[in-house]
């Protein structure tokens, strides 16, 4: 059975970080904002893993290199997941809303 | 038709991206993050990196999304209702996206004969491993130990990064408590709350 070629990954991986770019321009509400954030850092794991596969070694495994920086990127992606939430938690103690639109404090 | 869990895992992943930015109550863009990422981690699995999809299954269905639905929950948002959508950002936000993927595709359709996976040579690499390694049993057998490697590869080759994250993972702790501390001297005399 054949399989896809990396034109496809690269094709689905594109389509995904757009529609994560597209949900960052639009929402308002700064907790999507944030998990569009995720849905980008997700595409670009999805490339490197596709890398990975398609180049394989002269020993004949795939190269890990690119699924050792995909582990780093998941690890950093949920720190910054935690100190972001916490961002937004004190943002809001501070002016009952999570709305870009009303956080206008740095407005100059 | 070739291999149709990947367009389906592709769909998955799509649709469920889509739904994040269409969907108006947070609570659901959340789940239909995760529905996205079990997607991904399903076309993970197809590149032969179960390990990466495993890890992507436990972060971010099981750690991340748990995070965001708490704190959906704990601010009690309200719906976006109330705030009537601005023309100039949904144009924004549709034009910039599809310009972006009009040039991918422009770049990536110049290239008419795009490779398939090349095949793995599981026996051949087992080689390389001392005898009475679980990776040169497990090669031989045909099936490729994908923990063993990455992890023999991160404790050697990434070792120095691997430290550094652990360093990173404690100051994001440390930062998440200092932030949510509520701070310990009121301005304006009003009592602090417990917490």
């Amino acid at each position: 059975m054949p399989t896809p070629s990396i034109n496809e990954y690269l094709i689905i991986s594109g389509l995904l970080f757009a529609i994560g770019l597209g949900g960052v321009i639009i929402r308002r509400n700064i907790i999507v904002i944030f998990m569009c954030l995720e849905l980008m850092l997700a595409a670009a794991s999805l490339t490197l893993v596709a890398f990975s596969r398609f180049n394989v070694t002269d020993k004949g495994l795939p190269d890990y290199d690119g699924q050792m920086l995909v582990f780093f990127i998941i690890t950093v992606a949920a720190a910054e997941v935690a100190v972001g939430l916490a961002i937004i938690v004190s943002l809001y103690r501070a002016r009952q809303s999570i709305h870009t639109d009303e956080l206008t404090s740095l407005r100059g | 038709m070739p291999s149709p869990f990947f367009y389906i895992f592709a769909a998955m992943m799509l649709s469920g991206g889509l739904m994040v930015i269409f969907m108006r109550n947070p609570v659901s863009s959340a789940l239909s993050m995760v529905l996205s990422f079990l997607g991904l981690a399903g076309i993970f699995i197809g590149l032969n990196a179960y390990f990466v999809g495993i890890l992507q299954i436990l972060v971010y269905a099981g750690a991340i999304m748990v995070l965001f639905i708490f704190i959906i929950m704990l601010l009690d948002v309200k719906d976006e209702e109330s705030h009537p959508r601005k023309g100039l950002a949904i144009t924004a936000g549709v034009l910039i996206p599809v310009a972006l993927i009009i040039q991918l595709a422009g770049v990536i359709l110049t290239d008419d004969k795009s490779p398939s996976a090349p095949p793995l040579t599981l026996e051949a690499a087992a080689a390389d491993y001392k005898q009475e390694s679980v990776i040169h049993k497990k090669l031989s057998n045909g099936s490729l130990p994908d923990v063993h490697l990455i992890g023999r590869k991160l404790f050697t080759e990434y070792n120095f990064p691997l430290q550094v994250i652990a360093v990173l993972l404690l100051v994001a702790t440390v930062g998440c408590v200092a932030l949510s501390k509520k701070s310990s001297a009121p301005k304006d005399g009003a009592k602090p709350d417990k917490g």
